[in-house]
């Protein structure tokens, strides 16, 4: 599996990324911003975190419009695979990938803890790995994390299951309280219409190791492995 | 030609920036404030005169850049 780590100026979470993808079995190249094409035979684009271009305008607004997100959308509308976590989520929502828009989390602080997942499906390319229902401890580190879409919006994605992942309790219970950021229906990942383009805000990737307090991670990595293998 | 933009957020659209400085205001002992939205202003110099050009400009750059139309809206207004 070939895979197009993307850098933006102000990206930090390339590396952490670029390991995940490798310690699953991946190949990994990372593009820079200001070329206008992928690596040949590229299965997957990760946009990573981080804070591309200092967060101005607004958080992802500046990658979203760089020369290489040209290139990605028309991947995307290949079919390929795209990946964009927590600043990758926000400039895949800016630059019309997926809906909706990341805003300045609810209590305006920057929040940076472990974090439990619902894995609300496991029948797409980003998550065979995970067993149905399971919930999955990650973490997350960001400011603006707040999904926001108009209500038809959310309707749709509902109604289409396109919600990858939802804030939750240990136990899987989606509350108030694990939604800590004010995301509407506790949404912490989406997915394209056509299921090849996933954006989430807490970082899969830093959860590949025990020695980093757990491997719930893997799954995601390892399932796009599989997948394009 | 100067121009200005103004992007506020749209209706509806929870502003938690807006409530804390409304909070603030308040907290200041400023009297009379009833709510508060955040938003943001662009000075933009332009080198046309035409009027209709910078107009449509600016609204091609607010569609494509300077606001997110899911959640904000824009004005023009020229000098």
């Amino acid at each position: 599996m070939k895979a197009a780590v993307v850098v933006f100026p102000g990206s930090n979470r390339d590396g952490d990324v670029a390991r995940a993808l490798r310690l699953a079995g991946g190949e990994v190249a990372t593009v820079w911003h200001a070329e206008d094409e992928l690596p040949k035979g590229t299965d997957l684009v990760v946009l990573p975190g981080g804070f591309s271009y200092g967060d101005y305008l607004r958080c992802g607004a500046i990658a979203a419009r760089t020369m290489i997100m040209d290139a990605v959308r028309a991947h995307a509308a290949r079919g390929g695979l795209v990946l964009g976590i927590c600043n990758g989520f926000q400039i895949l929502c800016e630059s019309g990938l997926l809906p909706g828009v990341l805003m300045r989390n609810a209590n305006l602080r920057f929040i940076c803890h472990w974090q439990h997942l619902k894995v609300e499906r496991t029948d797409t390319a980003f998550t065979r790995r995970y067993a149905p229902g399971q919930v999955i401890k990650v973490c997350v580190a960001h400011g603006e994390g707040n999904y926001f879409a108009d209500e038809a919006t959310i309707g749709r994605l509902e109604g289409e299951g396109r919600i990858a992942f939802r804030y939750c309790d240990e136990a899987g219970n989606v509350t108030a309280d694990a939604n800590r950021n004010g995301s509407l229906n506790a949404i912490a990942g989406v997915y394209s219409e056509k299921f090849n383009v996933l954006g989430l805000m807490p970082h899969p990737e830093n959860l590949i190791d025990d020695l980093a307090g757990g491997t719930d991670g893997r799954g995601l990595f390892e399932s796009l492995v599989a997948r394009a293998a | 030609m100067k121009a200005r933009v103004t992007v506020t957020l749209k209706s509806g659209v929870l502003d938690p920036q807006g409530k804390a400085i409304e909070g603030a205001l308040r907290s200041l002992g400023i009297e009379g404030v009833a709510s508060v939205r955040q938003g943001k202003l662009f000075d933009v110099e332009l080198d046309t005169t035409d009027r209709a050009k910078a107009e449509a400009a600016l609204n091609e750059a607010c569609e494509k850049l300077l606001a997110n139309t899911v959640i904000e809206n824009y004005r023009v207004e020229l000098a």
